[in-house]
């Protein structure tokens, strides 16, 4: 893949992250409709999608460095957001060998790992890493081996422990999250750590998903979206940190709110590991402003009818209705009313 | 995946050891201590999917070892495997699938087998040993066939061999297991109710007693099913799905994760008795019979469906 990575920028700050041309007609849009309500949305991860987010088994793109850079700072200032329990010890090293092959195989120009018995070497090109370890033995790496591999791939990773017919959160690494905690979920069972979801859990969903889960086969990972709302480019909105992002709502202006306002679209992909039987939950992030996103016409016009119509419930859940009404007045000249196709496609080539 | 058979190597006249590699040389994917692998086994009319249990260990990529028993009055997989399948031949198999992991919270593992139920446990053995875990490893078989098995067990103070009924007291032996102790069955469905049954009678949690089962076939009997719009008949095999089936016949029906849950596939039945195997349908809708997941469920009669 012709990935071609920029130099790190600010996703807090300044916030000096902006999307290119490439990464806005890349972005995994996640409304397919016109209207949105939870469902089971899972489909087979497979390579290939409405956008070339979807080409990659684990999807890296131009922000890289800025990411990894701002994950280090977060993991400098609190440890606890990557967090493992001891039992998981065989999820670390299935982690690690899946990300570095599938990196090797999709990024051959920026990664490459080589074996020699269970002495790996694997060299990270833009991240100037150059490591040989012995598979297996922690003591090799200079980091633990979910924390090693994780501090180099974008997005956030949890492992969920399968037993007793349940899923634990069991171990993760939680830089980039939409105003959760892994170290408040730690141990939770499946039901637990999504407690605060509304509306879902009435219909089932959670009931449903936790099932299809518990039969989620080795070698076929699925994928689904979720998305959200964030003020400004921020990666890092934590509860452990709501002070410093909090005050960032009140800041929006119908003047700003094409700038300021962002929305967060997460590629979640599940993953069966083989020696541990767990399951590898990756929350891939993508940013992108209002007024970059409106420059896909269709895009444009569905946020606004989504928005518009949203489930009040949901849309307090998503910390919206201080400035839903904002979203929807800068929304609204970008939409024409007319039919829109059904998927995510930006149906465009260039913008 | 195809596999090419390496090596067959006869343990006793009823059981062989036979190694599979990747056709294309490749490494295969990493496997887990307790996971099986479904090969498929051609027949003269049709082709079997036979589950068996990887004894290699999980960290082995140049192969996967399975153990055979010719089973009696075998429908043709493991009678194919003992007498036409031959070093070099390609077969088809899956992706390794685990539905017998070991429990990574126990303090002890105690481990039961029965005469071929022994195959799991050769590959967890490994992990127990190089993990320094604590367990305990009994395993029983015929006294003709002791010498095959007794090659296979390494010896040491945690694994014994017993081939009379009166060496092994099941009741005693759970019965002195200490709090946080798992245990895990494999062998004979006979051999595995009893070891249950007394595990259970003594108090022994259900999330605690581990059983082999190869779950999540797709296939029973056979049946029919008549599409109102399409206006035509489809035949749904013993291995197949109705989804497949109606993907074989050339239709695009509306499917989704493919296994039960999300509810895409959701056809709904004018006549007829579906047999429910989905997750998704609520008890009345089930009870109504008004509709079918046709990625999982089948049907008692023939059923029509308005597609």
């Amino acid at each position: 893949m012709n990935l071609i990575i920029k130099p790190p920028e600010t996703f807090r700050g300044d916030f000096s992250m902006r999307n290119s041309d490439e990464a806005i007609l890349r972005f995994p849009f996640p409304f397919p409709e016109d209207n949105y309500m939870y469902a089971v949305n899972m489909e087979p991860h497979v390579r290939g999608g409405p956008t070339a987010a979807y080409d990659a088994v684990f999807d890296l793109d131009e922000h890289y460095l800025g990411d990894m850079q701002d994950r280090a700072l977060v993991l400098n200032d609190d440890p606890l957001r990557c967090q493992v329990l001891p039992h998981m010890a065989d999820a670390e090293w299935d982690t690690l060998e899946l990300l570095m092959e599938n990196l090797a195989q999709d990024y051959p120009h920026l990664f490459s790992l080589t074996k020699n018995g269970d002495e790996w070497r694997w060299v990270n090109r833009p991240m100037n890493i150059d490591d040989t370890f012995n598979f297996g033995r922690a003591d090799t790496l200079p980091y633990p081996p979910f924390e090693y591999i994780t501090r180099q791939v974008q997005g956030d990773f949890t492992i969920q422990d399968q037993r007793d017919d349940n899923l634990f959160m069991d171990g993760g690494m939680v830089t980039s999250q939409a105003d959760w905690s892994l170290n408040f979920d730690l141990g939770m069972a499946f039901h637990e750590w999504h407690g605060p979801v509304p509306v879902a859990h009435e219909i089932g969903v959670f009931d449903r998903a936790l099932k299809y889960l518990l039969r989620l086969q080795y070698g076929k990972p699925v994928r689904r979206l979720n998305w959200t709302l964030t003020v400004n480019p921020r990666l890092d909105t934590s509860p452990e940190n709501y002070p410093l992002w909090g005050p960032d709502k009140a800041t929006v202006t119908p003047e700003n709110v094409g700038t300021k306002m962002c929305l967060r679209v997460e590629l979640q992909t599940l993953t069966r590991l083989p020696r541990s039987n767990a399951i590898l939950f990756g929350i891939r992030g993508y940013l992108i402003r209002l007024e970059e996103l409106v420059r896909v016409k269709k895009w444009g016009a569905r946020l606004h009818r989504v928005i518009r119509d949203l489930h009040p419930e949901i849309a307090e859940y998503k910390g919206m209705p201080r400035y839903r009404q904002m979203i929807v007045d800068y929304l609204a000249p970008f939409d024409d009313g007319a039919v829109l196709n059904s998927g995510t496609a930006p149906e465009q080539s260039s913008l | 995946m195809i596999a090419r058979i390496a090596n067959i190597l006869a343990l006793s006249t009823s059981i062989k050891r036979i190694a599979l590699v990747a056709a294309d040389g490749a490494a295969l994917p990493t496997a887990a201590a307790g996971a099986h692998v479904l090969l498929h086994i051609p027949g003269p009319r049709r082709v079997w999917k036979n589950a068996y249990s990887l004894v290699s260990a999980p960290d082995e990529r140049s192969k996967y070892e399975i153990i055979v028993r010719r089973v009696e009055n075998s429908r043709g997989g493991s009678a194919w495997l003992h007498d036409h399948a031959a070093i070099g031949q390609d077969i088809e198999i899956s992706l390794p699938a685990n539905l017998f992991p070991i429990a990574r919270t126990a303090q002890k593992h105690l481990l039961l087998s029965a005469g071929i139920g022994i195959t799991p446990f050769l590959a967890y053995l490994p992990v127990l040993q190089a993990g320094a875990e604590n367990f305990e490893w009994h395993h029983c078989c015929k006294q003709a066939d002791a010498p095959a098995f007794a090659a296979l067990l390494p010896s040491g103070r945690d694994i014994t061999l017993h081939t009379s009924r009166n060496t092994l007291d099941l009741e005693k032996l759970l019965g002195r297991q200490k709090l946080n102790t798992h245990l895990y069955v494999c062998g004979p469905a006979e051999f595995m109710d009893v070891a249950v049954a007394t595990a259970q009678k003594l108090g022994w949690p259900a999330a605690k007693i581990h059983k082999e089962s190869f779950g999540g076939a797709t296939g029973g009997a056979p049946f029919t099913v008549k599409l109102a719009k399409s206006n035509i008949m489809v035949e749904v095999g013993p291995e197949e799905s109705l989804l497949e089936a109606l993907e074989a016949a050339g239709l695009n029906p509306p499917c989704l994760c493919r296994g039960g849950a999300c509810g895409e596939c959701e056809l709904p039945v004018l006549e007829g008795v579906p047999e429910h195997h989905d997750h998704f349908l609520s008890a009345q809708k089930r009870a109504a019979n008004s509709a079918i997941m046709t990625c999982v469920s089948r049907a008692k009669t023939i059923l029509v469906l308005d597609f």
